[in-house]
């Protein structure tokens, strides 16, 4: 039941009808016609820890190891025009039972018309432009147990048509099938601050994780400017969580309300600077505010007659939620991001990124270090290091504050 | 013909680059609107293309001999507004960890070029600085200068000389970038005289130092009037590194228009 409920069983229905009621799929006009094509990605992953706990009902393991894998199966046919593609994840965490989880990252058709582009199915979307924090980005449920990161995501059931034309594009969203935020387990590292009660998650919608969504983006590139203009009505991505007595003391449950999201993302292109802005006005949760990202990238190409670039990033982030108020809370309020990207652009494709997001006010600080490089054709290795320093017992993140860790991640490309 | 009067004698060559004058369209006075008229002639014989669409392998190979294979398909648009040059989509096959990566390219004669990426992983399109022209190309050999369309308007020319290139003769041009942020100082050119494709590019670097040499083998002709080298073979004289693109069969007028080179399409290029 549990895996129904996080897949949306009912969705995948709704879907099927939604298949049903756009027309047959394009038959397949010969047989042989189409091409398949197989890709799997999987790895190991080991997860160092630096400190004990912070609670006592956690693992104290050091090291948490992980498998993961991700086949791709693509079928295309009519010259790539049409394209179907399903692409399950599963993990499996020796320490983390929420973390072992199966999701399907997309099953989807792709069409590509001469007016049109229309997908249908399970898809991944991605909208936005800083790189600190994805403001705008609201299609997807963040994979949460995945990365804190925000960039792993769930996927998402959908229908979306876009036209393209030369005023720009529009793409019309409607999203059947509510994913729910992942939680780590309380027995396991990078949990909350207490226990989440994600079982008895509350909606506003009474039709809680069937209820419809509606998304509406326009996109444009105008000479050195691409801008992106779009709103979303539906169930918040973000639950608000809230103090409950749980079977054995405080819990948080989940609750998720209905939302309007208006965004707007921003990139100026000048030479080797780009300029971004992502902002949000959101309604639904108590008052209505507004958040923004705004900063810079900066590329020092060929450093010191190398072949490596030293890209630099500062960013602002500012969230104007009431944070003691009706709306789920946010550790950006009022923060600055700075970091580099060092890229060697040598055969094996090594990167190392270093960032840091600090808050304005109390000085907590989310640091990050991020190393990557292919080994031969098909291998890749990459650490990742993250430290929480200076969080308040207070703070959203106080859960994590002894979670200090270190990835190791072996990947093999198939 | 009276400014075949003026041209200079070269000696031993005079005859023969008269001859090759008589035969070839191209009458210039001085060697800069000699070396111009050549590209210009070069460019000529390629126009009306239109589109095409073509698979290549990528193969870097470092001093001690270890190679790193790139495989990629490589969709163009030719464009015929002025200021405007051509357009691509290059999509990543191999290596397998950046499988589905692909770069939007819209260049443009002097202004710099627009161009996108999509990194699959995160589905994540990106407008990135097209600053970078003199970088490696995924960590080949090739620049991404080397690899854009060769637009008339981006050097300044000078033919040098005549001489056999093979079974081929070829003019032997110098050019100079004057689009901003090339790593080369200057270039010398082979162009053969039959065809009118270049056979061989040395590269100068900024110091004046030669830097690589590109040698452009296999040349195939396509609808009877186009030519494409299906060997591109880059060595770089300082490090001792080597590139080389091997292309399959083009196809050419596949029916692309503008809006497969839009940015929304560019997600769905793979």
């Amino acid at each position: 039941m549990g895996f129904a409920r996080r897949f949306g069983l009912a969705a995948l229905v709704w879907m099927g009808v939604c298949l049903t009621l756009f027309g047959p799929l394009p038959v397949v006009a010969e047989e042989g016609a189409g091409d398949w094509d197989l890709s799997v990605e999987a790895g190991l992953e080991a997860r160092v820890f630096a400190n004990k706990p912070a609670f006592s009902e956690q693992s104290g393991n050091t090291l948490s190891p992980s498998f993961f894998i991700e086949p791709e199966i693509v079928y295309s046919w009519n010259d790539g025009d049409d394209r179907v593609t399903v692409k399950p994840f599963l993990r499996l965490d020796k320490d983390d039972d929420n973390r072992s989880h199966v999701d399907i990252r997309e099953a989807n058709w792709l069409h590509l018309g001469e007016s049109h582009d229309l997908v249908v199915g399970i898809d991944k979307v991605f909208w936005g432009v800083a790189e600190s924090r994805h403001l705008v980005d609201i299609v997807n449920q963040n994979d949460q147990v995945e990365d804190l990161d925000g960039e792993d995501k769930l996927g998402q059931p959908m229908i979306q048509l876009s036209v393209s034309r030369d005023w720009g594009t529009l793409t019309g969203f409607v999203l059947p099938g509510f994913r729910e935020r992942s939680f780590p387990s309380d027995d396991a590292r990078l949990r909350g601050a207490l226990p989440i009660a994600s079982d008895d998650a509350t909606y506003d919608a009474g039709r809680e994780d069937q209820a419809i969504d509606f998304a509406l983006r326009y996109s444009h590139v105008i000479g050195d400017i691409d801008l992106g203009i779009s709103h979303f009505h539906g169930t918040s991505r973000e639950p608000r969580l809230s103090v409950v007595a749980g079977a054995s003391g405080p819990a948080l449950r989940p609750h998720y309300d209905r939302i309007d999201q208006t965004g707007v993302d921003i990139q100026y292109t000048a030479d080797a600077w780009l300029w971004k802005l992502e902002a949000i006005g959101r309604g639904g949760h108590g008052s209505y505010f507004a958040a923004a990202v705004a900063g810079v990238e900066y590329t020092l190409y060929q450093i010191q007659e190398t072949n490596a670039d030293l890209g630099l990033l500062a960013e602002y982030l500012f969230d104007g939620r009431d944070e003691n108020g009706d709306a789920p809370s946010t550790v950006f309020e009022n923060d600055i991001f700075l970091g580099a990207r060092l890229a060697l652009n040598d055969p094996e494709d090594t990167t190392l990124l270093a960032g840091a997001i600090v808050d304005v006010g109390d000085r907590s600080t989310l640091a990050t270090l991020e190393a990557s490089r292919r080994i031969g054709a098909d291998w890749k290795v990459e650490i990742e290091a993250r430290a929480f320093i200076n969080i308040a017992p207070n703070d959203v993140l106080s859960g994590v504050r002894k979670d200090d860790l270190v990835t190791f991640r072996v990947t093999r490309f198939f | 013909m009276r400014r075949l009067t003026q041209t200079p004698p070269f000696g031993l060559l005079a005859g023969l680059l008269a001859l090759s004058l008589l035969a070839s369209p191209v009458l210039a006075e001085t060697p800069e609107e000699k070396g111009r008229a050549i590209a210009l002639e070069t460019d000529k014989r390629d126009q009306g293309w239109g589109d095409s669409d073509v698979r290549l392998t990528m193969t870097l190979k470092n001093a001690h001999g270890d190679t790193s294979v790139r495989d990629l398909r490589l969709r163009s648009l030719e464009m015929n507004e002025p200021g405007l040059g051509d357009r691509s989509v290059t999509v990543f096959f191999k290596p397998r960890d950046i499988e589905g990566t692909a770069f939007l390219s819209h260049t443009k004669i002097l202004d710099p070029d627009d161009q996108w990426i999509f990194l699959p992983a995160l589905k994540r399109v990106k407008r990135i600085s097209s600053r970078n022209k003199s970088g490696p190309f995924v960590g080949s050999e090739f620049a991404y200068e080397d690899l854009v369309s060769q637009e008339v308007e981006r050097y300044t020319y000078k033919w040098l000389r005549d001489e056999a290139c093979g079974e081929l003769t070829c003019h032997v041009t110098e050019r100079i970038p004057v689009y901003e942020h090339s790593g080369y100082t200057k270039q010398v050119v082979w162009t053969d005289t039959t065809d009118y494709q270049p056979r061989k590019v040395e590269f100068h670097d900024r110091k004046g130092a030669l830097l690589k040499t590109l040698l452009f083998k296999d040349y195939r002709q396509y609808l009877g009037q186009y030519w494409r080298s299906h060997t591109f073979d880059m060595v770089n004289a300082q490090t001792g590194k080597s590139t080389v693109l091997s292309f399959s069969d083009y196809v050419f007028k596949v029916g692309l228009t503008e809006k497969d080179f839009r940015k929304n399409r560019l997600k769905r290029a793979g």
